[in-house]
């Protein structure tokens, strides 16, 4: 949940944040993991009347959150989770974070406990272009969207997007929609057991809820 | 109920010019019906206010005082000839903008700047109060409030706000008055008084007991006061106030006013003749009675044991937006306290926002200039006026 990992988000919501929005219905109760400046969660107040809240590790962002009338707590997916109570929220939001959390697997477990849906975006690091870096370069990848070195990233649970697959069945969860993303934004629906995505996409979000 | 122009204080002022405030009198037809069982009748509330109340009322903003403080937020004090206690956050395009809002802050239940308290005379008996002063609670002195804001013809508040023991009131006034609260900004504080915190303040409370001059604590009968135990216990309660590293910043080893270790008992250390000075300074202002009950208040603060432990049924009925604000630094009312409130706040799905600021200058930041709390404090207070339809 560091700064790096939430894209400026102005007038125009990043693509990943517009598709997740789309998914939310009408007057949910949100919550938003790691929600940065607040866009996302703002949007869907404006535009879907929700009930939003919100957490973020950042205190610049947390009163950027709190002076556009949002309701954000300081803290962190890893530490926080725990303290909510379960199936309160009709939809938690977990963008392009869970890779940098401590413990990927309980948050996730929080998560689906937390909401009765759950919608994560996530960079694939089972893309070609990662793989090949691997391969002829020898070194850790460092892509566009993660551009750090091995000893400075935040991003210290890298996954692909099969790896997260197994995780969330580990998980008991249940995936009910699969977009694959790609630089541009939504690549189109994806099949999650599918090989191909797991090559050409650059991320997925997946809508889970707990089996 | 009579409303006086000149709150009655026990000190002389060194300020006559500077504004005295006002105080509302209840008579026996508004009794305060306190924790304890007991009833005070009649009683005084001294109180200030800063800017207008608007036509619809719908701009209050009620500020609570800490421990020694008082109603003097945003103005020379007039017993001290000092600025407001508060004077970075509240006033024209501060944080709490007096040209937008209108705030008012009163002297609490207990304490010693024209409210009712145990320097007080007792109609029954025509002498000081002392120790026959009814023991108050954090929740009697938002009682007292209530009773201010039902005077002025204020029904709503916009935002109540507060640090330390004013923050512990700002959780009362939500949980006691939902209704009337939209917004509430409670401030390195606590739902409860932690062991260590009522620790400290029973070594202040028996350093000015110990003092021969406090006489059983009927000092004004006597025509002495308890200087050196007031001052000792200002002394250690100034300690949790501030931080080990910001006291190493501050004075380190330095020496006062020497070059070399005096080998005596003299301060040699300039953090000894700092805390003498602020021992002393509060004496001045300060009335050793009013130390011991109000401590006392802040040690019986247990928002959850009102509610059968549960901190969250508080706020059950509270439809207002909270704003907490915690200091990293600060180990009388830490983070974690803080944060246990909006954990309380999530679980009945109440809306909450909670930050941390760093800083290293302990409990003691929320009164010092600490930008990102005022950044915070604004963003804030915008939002709910402009949804609550204030201009």
């Amino acid at each position: 949940m560091n700064d790096a990992t939430h894209l400026a988000a102005g007038a125009h919501l990043r693509a990943d944040l517009a598709a997740i929005a789309e998914m939310i219905p009408e007057g949910a109760r949100v919550l938003d993991v790691g929600c940065g400046d607040g866009a996302l969660l703002e949007h869907l107040v404006r535009t879907k009347n929700v009930d939003g809240r919100g957490v973020e590790l950042s205190q610049q962002n947390v009163n950027a959150c709190v002076a556009r009338g949002l309701a954000v707590v300081q803290g962190d997916a890893d530490a926080d989770l725990a303290e909510y109570p379960s199936q309160v929220f009709d939809f938690v939001i977990l963008s392009q974070t869970i890779q940098a959390t401590e413990k990927p697997a309980q948050v996730l477990a929080q998560l689906l406990r937390i909401g009765r849906q759950t919608a994560i975006s996530l960079p694939n690091f089972g893309h070609w272009r990662v793989r090949l870096s691997l391969l002829w370069q020898g070194r850790m990848p460092r892509t566009k969207a993660l551009d750090y070195h091995w000893y400075d990233t935040p991003n210290i649970h890298l996954c692909t997007l099969a790896d997260f697959v197994d995780l969330a069945h580990a998980q008991g969860a249940v995936i009910d929609r699969a977009l694959a993303l790609n630089q541009g934004g939504v690549a189109g629906e994806m099949r999650p057991d599918a090989l191909s995505p797991n090559l050409f996409a650059q991320g997925a979000i997946f809508l889970l809820r707990k089996n | 109920m009579t409303e006086t122009a000149d709150p009655h204080f026990l000190r002389p002022l060194s300020a006559p010019k500077a504004d005295a405030g006002k105080a509302i009198n209840f008579g026996a037809d508004k009794p305060l019906k306190l924790d304890c069982g007991r009833t005070l009748s009649p009683f005084s509330i001294a109180y200030m206010t800063y800017g207008t109340l608007n036509q619809a009322k719908s701009n209050a903003v009620l500020i609570c005082h800490a421990l020694t403080g008082d109603q003097f937020v945003a103005s020379e004090h007039p017993v001290t000839g000092k600025p407001g206690w508060w004077n970075m956050m509240v006033g024209p395009a501060r944080p709490i903008d007096t040209n937008r809002f209108f705030v008012i802050c009163a002297n609490v239940i207990g304490g010693c700047m024209g409210t009712t308290g145990p320097a007080s005379t007792d109609p029954a008996t025509g002498k000081a109060f002392g120790l026959n002063f009814p023991l108050v609670t954090v929740r009697d002195m938002v009682r007292a409030q209530a009773m201010l804001l039902d005077a002025l013809g204020i029904e709503k508040l916009l935002a109540v706000t507060g640090g330390s023991m004013g923050g512990m009131q700002v959780l009362q006034w939500a949980a006691s008055y939902p209704e009337r609260v939209r917004a509430a900004v409670p401030i390195a504080c606590a739902a409860r008084h932690s062991a260590q915190n009522i620790a400290f303040h029973e070594v202040g409370r028996q350093a000015i007991m110990a003092d021969p001059d406090w006489k059983g604590g009927e000092y004004q009968l006597h025509n002495t006061r308890p200087s050196k135990g007031l001052a000792v216990a200002r002394m250690a309660a100034h300690i949790t106030y501030l931080s080990e590293a910001a006291l190493q910043r501050k004075f380190g080893r330095n020496l006062q006013n020497r070059d070399a270790l005096s080998f005596q008992f003299a301060p040699d250390f300039q953090i000894e003749s700092y805390l003498h000075h602020q021992g002393m300074s509060f004496v001045d202002r300060f009335d050793a009675n009013s130390y011991l009950y109000i401590t006392r208040a802040m040690d019986y603060f247990d928002l959850a044991e009102d509610y059968a432990g549960q901190l969250a049924d508080a706020f059950r009925d509270s439809p207002a937006r909270f704003c907490i604000i915690s200091f990293t630094s600060d180990w009388l009312f830490p983070p974690a306290e803080n944060k246990r409130i909006a954990h309380a706040l999530n679980a009945v799905a109440a809306k909450v926002s909670f930050v941390g600021i760093k800083t290293d200058k302990g409990h003691d930041s929320f009164l010092l200039d600490e930008p990102e709390m005022f950044d915070t404090v604004k963003g804030f207070l915008n939002a709910v006026a402009l949804a609550e339809g204030v201009a």
